[in-house]
């Protein structure tokens, strides 16, 4: 097991009992958490959100409608649940665990706080601290694709069909951007372990890497993020007006309550991941006293999340949707270049001075290749004439169409 | 500026949060209503008692869906119902058909029919949606009567018939404020609406809560002048202590 000590101090004197009631713990604590912030969070967004709309929101059930969440999902549970006739049954069913397991794994691997000693182990606040920590973030984001995919795809109807292409043409476009900016990240630690991303940053403001990279990862990370949980402005995934409910349109009863529990556990976590990563976690002041120097760490985390949770919502409330084209656009033109450009000069820094210049140099020479091809491309004309032919073809023929409807009706 | 401009949408939804909700939370409380609100009919009755309504069946010829049925009938001698000559024996309004359009009311020579401003009454059948005299007629403190099936709530009684009390209406501010209707059991002579000459009592036409609760979720310039800044805060001010002279009054 000592491979384990390499990351975690809990595992530096060999696995015990105590050890392994210590992990259940901390398992259960950080799936209860999830949980209850889940609930608060639900909460949380339609109350605010109804304030910056001048209405009230729930206000029902319990105090300032707190159990709202709670209602709902009871309904949710008690209605029937249907399962179309046109689906793929095992994927349709699989599909809604798909979501969730990757969210809450990811929020596993989040830093609450600092350290406890508890009963003579060092404890990490954090569910797991694997070594490739971050890049186990990457691959739930990843997973979590196919199963926004599959849902869409296994209901056996266009629009979630629709949506479900939508959703994964989003998700892998912005994935690019986010790698990047996690790259840089990386860069600068020097560790992919998570809990070694918020030590390094733990030594003031001035070392968060929301300082120390420059603001624009930052930036390129919270808007790749917002897209990638399809939040809006970026729920193309979910526009009702365009696919009804999206992916999840066929879903009921308890497998809509799964994606929407996912859904709103994702954006928790993505919350924390910003703070994590760019904020410094749950570093901060605290005073020097025996019991508040591991309280005060949790709650720093606990206030920048919620700043983000907020930053959600109040996105949500300002910001009309963008349209299918222009999430493309700033996904391929706009934040990768940027943040592969910004990744190359982070990079060249930390070799050297002058290496740091020069990729920076070369990053302005390739933008305004880029914006000059960008803008070519704006003003090109899609006709017979053009050199690039017209992609796709026109929709089915009424000839067609009218066959194809006559033998179903056969 | 173009790039903060971006960020006026923020500041807007930001400023909300500390806005006052334009909301209810409905069954809870309802929002005030606005002082010519058409709700429920009532029959009101003179002080001393006696019934408003001779009987004479324009509103009933006067009401577009038919939805009124009155029978009139001559006075007892010994103990007479109205004043004139003959009163309402049968008085029935269909509430399924009623659109409250409130012709009954413009056409009613005595003031016997006004709407109170309760709109919340349901019913299981078709005979219950009739309203008969019984029902419409203001009890003995002249207040409408609150039937089980009806929600009522504060100042849906207190102004029946908003709109009657709208003087000058071909605009001769000359006309303003003069009272041209009978007194009512209970509220005594019922006060004019404000007209456009500025001068206003809210309170006593009932139009005060709304005059209230709107300029809080107007644009700064949409603000009328007597609730704009500091002036408006003096306003509100004086009119509260106005207030309090006339509550020791009475």
């Amino acid at each position: 097991m000592s491979w384990l000590a390499v990351t975690d101090p809990l595992f530096n004197h060999g696995v015990d009992f105590a050890v392994i009631v210590i992990v259940i713990v901390k398992c259960l604590a950080g799936l209860g958490l999830l949980m209850t912030s889940v609930i608060v969070m639900i909460w949380f967004e339609r109350k605010v959100i109804s304030d910056m709309q001048s209405r009230i929101g729930p206000q029902r059930w319990g105090p300032f409608g707190l159990l709202q969440t709670l209602a709902d999902g009871l309904k949710l549970i008690l209605k029937e649940d249907l399962i179309p006739s046109e689906a793929d049954r095992t994927i349709f069913m699989l599909a809604p665990f798909l979501v969730l397991v990757p969210a809450i794994i990811t929020f596993g691997l989040v830093p609450i706080g600092g350290e406890m000693t508890i009963a003579g182990h060092r404890v990490l606040l954090q569910v797991a601290n694997p070594p490739m920590g971050i890049l186990l973030l990457l691959a739930m984001s990843g997973i979590s694709v196919y199963g926004v995919m599959l849902a869409g795809w296994s209901s056996g109807s266009k629009y979630p069909l629709l949506s479900s292409v939508r959703a994964s043409a989003q998700m892998i476009s912005y994935e690019a951007a986010l790698g990047m900016t996690i790259v840089t990240v990386v860069l600068v630690t020097g560790s992919l372990s998570v809990h070694n991303i918020v030590t390094s940053q733990s030594h003031g403001v001035w070392h968060w890497n929301l300082i120390r990279l420059g603001v624009v990862p930052f930036v390129v990370f919270v808007i790749a993020i917002t897209a990638e949980l399809n939040r809006p402005p970026f729920d193309v995934v979910e526009a009702e007006s365009e696919l009804v409910g999206g992916f999840h349109t066929e879903y009921s009863s308890f497998r809509f309550a799964i994606f929407f529990l996912a859904e709103y556990m994702n954006t928790i976590t993505m919350s924390a991941i910003i703070v994590t990563l760019f904020l410094g976690g749950p570093a901060g002041w605290a005073p020097d006293v025996a019991h508040l120097k591991w309280l005060f760490p949790i709650a720093w985390f606990l206030v920048k999340t919620i700043g983000f949770a907020f930053c959600y919502v109040w996105f949500r409330a300002s910001l009309p949707r963008f349209r299918y084209d222009q999430v493309m656009d700033l996904g391929w033109k706009r934040l990768i270049p940027l943040s592969l450009g910004w990744m190359l000069i982070v990079a060249g820094f930390l070799v050297a001075k002058g290496w740091g210049f020069m990729m920076g140099a070369v990053v302005l020479v390739s933008y305004s290749v880029l914006t000059r091809a960008f803008s070519l491309g704006q003003t090109r004309e899609v006709g017979p004439d053009s050199v690039l032919p017209i992609v796709g073809e026109r929709p089915l023929p009424g000839d067609v169409l009218r066959e194809m409807t006559d033998e179903e009706s056969d | 500026m173009g790039a903060l401009d971006f960020f006026a949408g923020f500041k807007l939804t930001f400023q909300h949060l500390s806005r006052p909700t334009v909301t209810t939370s409905y069954p809870k409380s309802k929002r005030p209503k606005q002082p010519r609100q058409h709700g429920r009919h009532v029959l009101n009755r003179y002080e001393d008692g006696m019934e408003k309504c001779i009987g004479c069946e324009l509103c009933a010829g006067v009401c577009p869906v038919n939805c009124i049925y009155v029978r009139g009938l001559d006075n007892p001698p010994d103990h007479p119902v109205s004043p004139g000559e003959r009163y309402g024996y049968i008085y029935e309004i269909n509430y399924l058909r009623c659109i409250h359009c409130d012709l009954c009311v413009e056409a009613c020579p005595t003031q016997a029919i006004t709407e109170s401003k309760m709109f919340e009454f349901s019913f299981t059948n078709r005979a219950d949606a009739i309203y008969t005299k019984a029902e419409l007629l203001v009890d003995d403190q002249g207040f409408p009567q609150r039937l089980p099936w009806e929600d009522w709530r504060e100042g849906e009684a207190a102004m029946t018939g908003g709109w009657m009390r709208a003087t000058s209406p071909n605009g001769a501010a000359a006309y303003e404020g003069v009272v041209q209707w009978t007194a009512d059991l209970g509220a005594g002579v019922r006060a004019a609406e404000a007209g456009q000459s500025g001068v206003r009592d809210d309170e006593a036409t009932g139009s005060k809560q709304i005059r209230n609760i709107f300029p809080k979720h107007l644009e700064p310039e949409d603000v009328p002048l007597q609730f704009r800044g500091l002036p408006g805060k003096l306003n509100e001010i004086r009119a509260k202590v106005r207030r309090r002279k006339r509550e020791d009054k009475s």
